[in-house]
């Protein structure tokens, strides 16, 4: 029994995928997804450890770098009852996890045309009257990856204040985790998103230079430069590109000028 | 003198005109007004169900946020915030078996043991700046106003976190004495205004509030002051169409307490934010000749 124990330990019997190399010599660690147990290899990410035990991710990841939203996982480890939450392409394995992959939540999302509703709180409150629902229990805070205060920006917009429940909730990668915990049923990303929109829509003000840039591009002064690329031959544009000028990597903002000042 | 100080949501969206007026009366009286930070909803209505903790989680959160500002008082204002978060703390410091549970609960949270005196503004105004020191900074005093302070039911119901005991009105009366004002007690003075019932009566059909606003106009109550958002609503922004069916037989223009307040100490009229309550409370003012503009 000893030596069985011992002899697995130096070759284990591991689910073998495509993604993953096994580094020489690494551990391999128990695991269970959707209850079953797997014997991973210790440092990879959840969504490695998943692809090595032979898991394919058709939907549910998406940039594997930990901005998309798409695979957000939670697990909770053996003998405690604490819940845990992350993304699976951020958080890596622990020995003796219990991980589910909850790549979408089925949480309201408001119709609206953002040009129609006004910039005004009351907007937001008569889209997602459920807001109101919050009892502050702040499981959703807990439960995001990000650390987004999803209790404040909620609290931000009963209070009215659009522009710090925009701000609050700038880093929320719409993963829906907050949602998933929320006892009030309140789809909280949604609501920050909608937050967001408003925010930019009717409260921050227009950027000068975006609207003379427009005004330049709607008169049609790039038109010609535009024109003149689509004529040219395929050896051309590669000559071009090569013999482009570049500003250097570390230029200091503002110091740079091309030689080339016709198209400016 | 620095405070803590707990605006609650509604004061933050329809009833800024409680909340502008009471913090800038304060700074013209020396106080520094510091909003705790972080704070959520109070919980907006005292929970009576008895296995229903969670509904304490919100209010102790905002108790301990003022804990964590490093306050022993927090001062609030509205009438249902000030009702909510005295009684959680009232539970906090004497039920050991729900403050384990609710701190047990909120494991991301430093304990809490109800150690936060909350205090309503009214309460703050007498044992802070006391009355005689009000009298001494009123430039613009209230003389001729028949006011009636109107507690409605949550400043002093349960009487465990009553502002002061049941029948007694003196804080506010004294309060508007001190501005100049001529009080009149009524006998409506402490009942209920319709509350949520407004919610499921046709508009200006709220037969409670109509009881109050008949028996002040009767007893001689010009004016009403409240520092209830919904006693507002249901006795104030109901009042015309309370009048156009019918219900009330004369207007009793209604305000905000700290709205007069910031009148009588000729604070500029814009930060009274008169344009959120019926019109004929700002003509009242007019009338009078109280108002300052900057």
């Amino acid at each position: 029994m000893c030596e069985t124990e011992q002899k697995k330990q130096v070759t284990p019997r591991v689910a073998t995928g495509d993604r993953a190399i096994l580094p020489e010599g690494a551990k391999t660690i128990p695991v269970y997804i959707m209850g079953k147990k797997y014997e991973v290899p210790e440092t990879l990410t959840i969504m490695k450890a998943m692809e090595f035990a032979g898991f394919h991710f058709l939907r549910g990841a998406g940039c594997r770098g930990g901005i998309c939203g798409a695979c957000p996982t939670v697990y909770r480890m053996a003998g405690d009852y604490k819940l845990h939450f992350g993304l699976a392409c951020q958080t890596v394995v622990a020995a003796d996890m219990y991980l589910a992959q909850i790549p979408f939540f089925p949480a309201n999302r408001a119709d609206y045309s953002i040009d129609e509703i006004g910039g005004l709180p009351e907007a937001i409150h008569a889209l997602y009257p459920e807001i109101f629902r919050c009892v502050a229990c702040n499981q959703c805070t807990k439960a995001c990856p990000m650390d987004v205060d999803v209790l404040g920006y909620i609290s931000a917009l009963k209070q009215g204040n659009i522009e710090k429940a925009a701000k609050l909730s700038f880093d929320c990668i719409q993963c829906g985790l907050c949602a998933s915990r929320c006892l009030g049923e309140i789809p909280q990303y949604h609501v920050a998103q909608l937050a967001r929109r408003v925010y930019g829509r009717y409260i921050l003000p227009n950027a000068e230079h975006l609207k003379a840039r427009t005004a330049a591009i709607e008169s049609g002064y790039y038109d010609k430069m535009l024109d003149e690329l689509e004529k040219m031959s395929k050896e051309e544009l590669e000559k071009r590109y090569v013999e482009r000028e570049r500003e250097p990597d570390f230029a200091e903002v503002g110091s740079w000028k091309p030689e080339e000042t016709r198209y400016l | 003198m620095k405070i803590s100080y707990y605006p609650g949501c509604t004061l933050k969206t329809k009833a800024k005109n409680l909340d502008i007026a009471a913090v800038a009366s304060l700074e013209a009286l020396g106080v520094e007004v510091e909003e705790i930070e972080r704070w959520n909803c109070c919980g907006a209505v005292h929970s009576l169900t008895a296995d229903d903790l969670i509904h304490q989680v919100a209010p102790v959160r905002n108790l301990i946020r003022a804990k964590e500002m490093g306050a022993d008082k927090l001062v609030t204002l509205c009438s249902m915030c000030y009702n909510t978060l005295a009684r959680a703390n009232e539970m906090m410091k004497n039920d050991p078996v729900k403050r384990d549970t609710i701190n047990r609960f909120m494991d991301e949270e430093i304990d809490y043991n109800g150690d936060i005196e909350v205090v309503h503004y009214l309460s703050f105004l007498k044992e802070e700046i006391g009355w005689e020191k009000l009298k001494s900074q009123v430039k613009v005093p209230l003389t001729d106003l028949k006011i009636g302070s109107y507690y409605g039911c949550t400043l002093q119901r349960p009487t465990e976190v009553g502002i002061e005991p049941l029948g007694h009105f003196e804080l506010m009366n004294d309060m508007f004495t001190s501005l100049g004002a001529e009080v009149v007690e009524f006998s409506a003075a402490a009942k209920c205004c319709g509350s949520y019932q407004v919610l499921s009566s046709l508009p200006g059909e709220n037969n409670a509030a109509a009881v109050v606003i008949n028996t002040a106009a009767k007893e001689g109550v010009e004016a009403l002051a409240t520092s209830c958002p919904l006693c507002e609503y249901n006795l104030g922004k109901q009042q015309q169409q309370m009048q156009d069916k019918g219900k009330i037989e004369q207007n009793v223009p209604t305000y905000y307490f700290t709205q007069l307040l910031a009148v009588a100490l000729g604070l500029d009229s814009q930060l009274c934010h008169f344009e959120l309550n019926d019109k004929k409370s700002l003509a009242l003012l007019e009338d009078k000749n109280y108002l300052v503009a900057a």
